[in-house]
């Protein structure tokens, strides 16, 4: 489990694993906006979104549906999903 | 950063939005192991697929089949076989159940009553003279007569090095009956006398793929980036081939590292159990390959190596509209 659960740690980590996955070079945590559209502004697409949520499935142990990516449009939004299920989760 | 709107402007965006969240998850069915016709160079009968699987007959499982597959998340249905359309039960089955593309030579006409907004693409390989060496009859009469004017029917015209130079005669018949047309290229898997492309024909081949689209930009879906990839093999240096085809059945991709792929792709045999090595034959050597939606697919799955330039990004932007229009997922 990553150290910090709170969404400030969730956002950070999110976009740590955006940038690794996505091998981007041009944008560190630090300066990733968590407002930005992952698909209107990065081009992120639904196979580039699976493989995110394989990653962060593992990284907090909790499922992420599929249905649930239209959901998932910026790193904000994801870190409030994973919050949730985290919360429910107990 | 580089981001979509640091690269386009408002107009492009805008494009760009309007696929970006179409999020298509295709998938192919072989409808039937039979045919009207036996053309020299499909794949489905030179490598054996008509037999590798029996036939399911009973249309209740088609139907069940069917459902299973739209709750595994497939929204498109594309259908070829055979010839779908000696079993339009069948059809009928993915038709109400799916948005569906029946692939089919035309010699036979859908019933628009029944599937009145039904994608069909009517097979054609060249002009008269080819079609009867290659599949026995010259089909656009009959094809032609069948669909004219039909606004969600298109002419997939897989071009053969003998059509070198006539091309423009066969969009312009095809205009002429108030159809569009996507063009393709002839893989030859049965190495028919004549039919193998020879050093430099692809080169000269674009430039007239190119040509016809300035001239018919109403009649020919189509866009230069993918003239450009078909006939070369390549897209931003890489080479196509199994380690990048993305058009591989999931369940069957052993490849390692997996290239970026078709999510949930499946090519499905007519027993609706057997599934096929990719969207075409097994038998095919993929470094030769010229499939038309395997190449397209190729690119589209490939979006953030085009996120580097405006050009690169415009060129991905339109081969996305053009798939998104061969199945009318937008307007043509």
């Amino acid at each position: 489990m990553p150290e910090t659960n709170d969404i400030q740690g969730i956002i950070r980590k999110v976009a740590e694993i955006i940038i690794g996955e996505l091998k981007l070079e041009d944008v560190t945590v630090d300066t990733f906006s968590p407002e930005m559209d992952l698909v209107d502004e990065l081009g992120i697409d639904s196979m580039d979104l699976a493989t995110i949520a394989l990653v962060l499935q593992d990284e907090y142990k909790i499922v992420i549906d599929e249905d649930d990516y239209p959901k998932l449009k910026s790193i904000r939004m994801i870190a409030e999903y994973i919050s949730e299920k985290l919360t429910a989760k107990g | 950063m580089i981001t979509i709107s640091s690269l386009l402007d408002k107009e492009w965006h805008e494009r760009y939005k309007r696929i970006a969240n179409l999020n298509i998850r295709s998938s192919i069915y072989d409808v039937t192991n039979r045919c009207n016709l036996r053309c020299k160079g499909c794949f489905f009968f030179s490598s054996g697929e008509h037999e590798a699987a029996r036939e399911e007959m009973d249309i209740k499982k088609w139907e069940n089949f069917i459902d299973s597959e739209k709750a595994r998340g497939v929204n498109l249905a594309i259908l070829i076989g055979g010839e779908p359309t000696l079993c339009m039960d069948r059809v009928e089955a993915f038709y109400k159940r799916l948005p569906t593309y029946c692939a089919s030579n035309g010699l036979i006409k859908v019933d628009r009553a029944k599937f009145p907004d039904m994608m069909v693409g009517i097979s054609l390989w060249g002009d008269g003279e080819d079609e009867k060496i290659l599949r026995g009859r010259d089909t656009f009469a009959i094809s032609s007569a069948n669909y004219a004017g039909d606004p969600y029917t298109y002419y997939l015209y897989t071009i053969t090095p003998k059509q070198l130079g006539k091309i423009e005669t066969i969009i312009r018949k095809i205009a002429d009956v108030g159809l569009k047309v996507h063009l393709q290229l002839l893989s030859n898997d049965e190495g028919v006398d004549g039919f193998s492309w020879k050093e430099g024909e692809l080169a000269d081949l674009r430039h007239e793929m190119d040509e016809a689209l300035d001239k018919y930009p109403q009649t020919v879906i189509s866009s230069k980036y993918y003239h450009e990839v078909i006939t070369s093999g390549q897209m931003l240096g890489r080479t196509f081939g199994w380690p990048e085809c993305p058009s591989v059945t999931e369940a069957l991709d052993t490849r390692s590292p997996r290239p970026r792929r078709l999510i949930h792709f499946a090519r499905w045999a007519s027993d609706l159990k057997t599934v096929h090595r990719c969207c075409t034959s097994a038998t095919r050597d993929c470094s030769t390959c010229k499939d038309g939606a395997a190449h397209m697919s190729w690119i589209m799955v490939n979006k953030q190596s085009h996120i580097k330039t405006t050009g690169d990004l415009q060129n991905w932007i339109e081969i996305y509209e053009m798939f998104a229009k061969l199945y009318r997922l937008i307007p043509w």
